[in-house]
């Protein structure tokens, strides 16, 4: 059972260093991850902070940054889809399949690679950040426990998209897929603007129901202060149990999208 | 090699291996037996049940029933040991794109378990093997189609595993690429590893294998050497044009001493069949000229997996919509073209 779990380790380890050499080679996908984000900091701050009022908050920056930063790290899961939809596509699955290789390291490499690619981004993302006026006001402890936040809602996300690159046909349907579902909740939300003037069904949904606030709130708790009151496990059992959803359909899925 | 449970001397053995979708019989009950060492070849046309029937022994797909064993090891029960013992190529070349050659090799060493070191130096003599050296430490996105092709073979023989499976392994291939493969195959072969190829060419199946059974919908119609199977179809013949169609008469009595079945006249075309065709042109021109007869043109004709289905269903083979990928147009690729223009 030991060398199991060794073999599962070791295996994730090959392949999550098998996806990250890829984004080395086609530094097109990187721009995804990083001059994205920075152009929507960048309009966020610029175009429309000026007329977007966020009282309680010094400046927009403040206020932005917790939201896009979570919003970035959704989206890096992305490239898992992709990913795999791809494998699947050209075969590689098959070949992983008839191995005598962990079955869960296909998933677990990819969701692992996410991780350090998200790493990366979530450093552009801070060091942009601060040019553009943002600042951190809450303890270092604070700080370390919104990054390490920011990690696991990557990483959760990555398991979302994972299920979604397996149950689509092709990698462009990933594309489309991933899009239409993840980027309109993180617009109703409160990512980029207080939901105070939204109408009031939408209000209830983007404050109250949509996971993408309490996960936003949570970090602005933790990166510029304020009381985060229980965001920040409720942020917590939102990407654990998102995790253990996604992770089981996408295992499920895997065994049987191959097999079918 | 076995601790045992079949017969020692089959590396492969199916009895009433069955696979069913939905509505669909892709095996309707196969049996086979594959001796260890040796080469054996799956020939049928697309959507006969191939890709299902290595699918299945690959461990890729349960069985819906009956039995299989590879290696000694059952397919279903023993499938995680099973696996170390296999190697896989499949009908499309399954590396991985964004990286170099030798990146793929290493990893499938790695994810067989053999160890980091001992990966990397079973990559670079496999890629040296592979004619791959130099291309080695390219990216495969910069491979032509032969190239990929060597490589998704050596990646099916990293842990040099004592049985290998090849779905179509020279389908969509350039004609100088096909016998490079070939003869990397036969190389293998003669090192002791049981092969199992699947097949759409007679050709391939009658240079490389050294049993073969033919399969259509899902069901073995004919089984043997390619020389009992040739038997069967009425091995190869003379075909020869004639100048003039009304030179037939002396040509079929100049032409009937050489063939033990009578040969046939059809409009101004000789068709006589041989059983040793070295030696059966050079014998049948010399007879013609003899008898007057002038010949516009004069070829062997081998026996294609047409004939052999015209003479065991009286059917040509007819391309389904088979569940099992089987179906695409062989693929060409630019790269190999511009190769080849080069």
């Amino acid at each position: 059972m030991t060398e199991r779990l060794r073999y599962s380790i070791a295996d994730m380890l090959v392949l999550a260093q098998r996806s990250l050499r890829r984004i080395k080679r086609q530094p097109d996908l990187l721009t995804g991850f990083t001059i994205q984000p920075v152009m929507f900091v960048l309009l966020f701050v610029w175009v429309f902070g000026g007329a977007i009022a966020t009282p309680g908050y010094d400046d927009y920056a403040d206020f932005l940054m917790p939201g896009i930063i979570v919003q970035t790290m959704a989206f890096g899961g992305f490239v898992t889809a992709l990913g795999l939809s791809e494998d699947l596509k050209r075969g590689l699955v098959d070949r992983f399949r008839s191995l005598p290789m962990a079955r869960s390291a296909v998933l677990t490499g990819r969701t692992m690679a996410d991780l350090g690619t998200n790493a990366l981004a979530l450093v552009v993302m801070i060091v942009v950040g601060f040019i553009v006026g943002f600042s951190f006001s809450s303890s270092p402890i604070e700080v370390i426990g919104g990054i390490g936040l920011a990690l696991l809602i990557g990483y959760t996300f990555s398991w979302v998209f994972a299920w979604i690159g397996l149950i689509v046909s092709s990698p462009e349907s990933a594309n489309a897929f991933g899009f239409i579902l993840i980027f309109p909740l993180t617009f109703v939300s409160s990512a980029f603007v207080p939901p105070d003037t939204m109408p009031d069904w939408l209000q209830t949904f983007a404050a109250d129901i949509n996971p993408f606030s309490t996960m936003v709130d949570a970090e602005r708790a933790l990166f510029v202060g304020g009381p985060a009151g229980n965001d920040v496990w409720g942020a917590v059992a939102w990407c654990l149990g998102l995790i253990a959803v996604f992770g089981t359909l996408s295992v499920a899925r895997y065994r049987r999208a191959v097999a079918a | 090699m076995q601790r045992m449970q079949g017969s020692d001397s089959y590396a492969i053995e199916t009895e009433g291996l069955r696979k069913s979708y939905k509505d669909v019989q892709a095996l309707c009950g196969v049996d086979l037996r594959v001796e260890a060492g040796t080469v054996f070849g799956l020939l049928g046309p697309n959507g006969a049940g191939k890709t299902t029937a290595i699918r299945i022994l690959t461990t890729l797909l349960p069985p819906t029933a009956g039995i299989a064993r590879v290696a000694g090891l059952d397919v279903v029960a023993d499938a995680d040991a099973l696996r170390a013992k296999i190697g896989l190529a499949g009908q499309y070349a399954a590396v991985d794109e964004n990286l170099t050659g030798f990146e793929n090799l290493e990893m499938v060493g790695r994810l067989y378990h053999l160890g980091r070191a001992p990966s990397r130096e079973r990559a670079a003599e496999l890629l040296a093997r592979f004619d791959l050296e130099e291309a080695g430490g390219r990216l495969v996105r910069t491979y032509s189609g032969g190239m990929r092709r060597r490589l998704d073979l050596a990646a099916a023989l990293v842990a040099q595993p004592p049985v290998v499976f090849l779905d179509e392994p020279t389908t969509g291939l350039d004609p100088r690429s096909r016998i490079g493969l070939w003869e990397t195959i036969e190389d293998r072969a003669a090192r002791g590893t049981t092969v199992l190829l699947t097949t759409q060419y007679l050709d391939e199946a009658d240079r490389l294998a050294d049993g073969i059974a033919v399969l259509d919908h899902g069901r073995i119609i004919a089984e043997g050497t390619s020389d009992e199977l040739k038997r069967q179809v009425g091995g190869e013949r003379i075909e020869v044009t004639l100048e003039q169609s009304s030179q037939a008469e002396a040509a079929l009595s100049a032409l009937t001493a050489l063939c033990q079945e009578p040969p046939v006249a059809d409009d101004g075309m000789i068709r006589l069949p041989v059983r040793d065709r070295h030696g059966a042109i050079a014998e049948a021109v010399r007879r013609l000229d003899h008898a007057g007869v002038a010949v516009a043109d004069i070829a062997v004709r081998r026996p294609t997996l047409d004939d052999v289905f015209l003479t065991l269903t009286g059917r040509p083979p007819e391309p389904e919509d088979g569940e099992d990928g089987d179906g695409s147009e062989p693929e060409v690729d630019q790269r190999e073209v511009e190769e080849a223009v080069r």
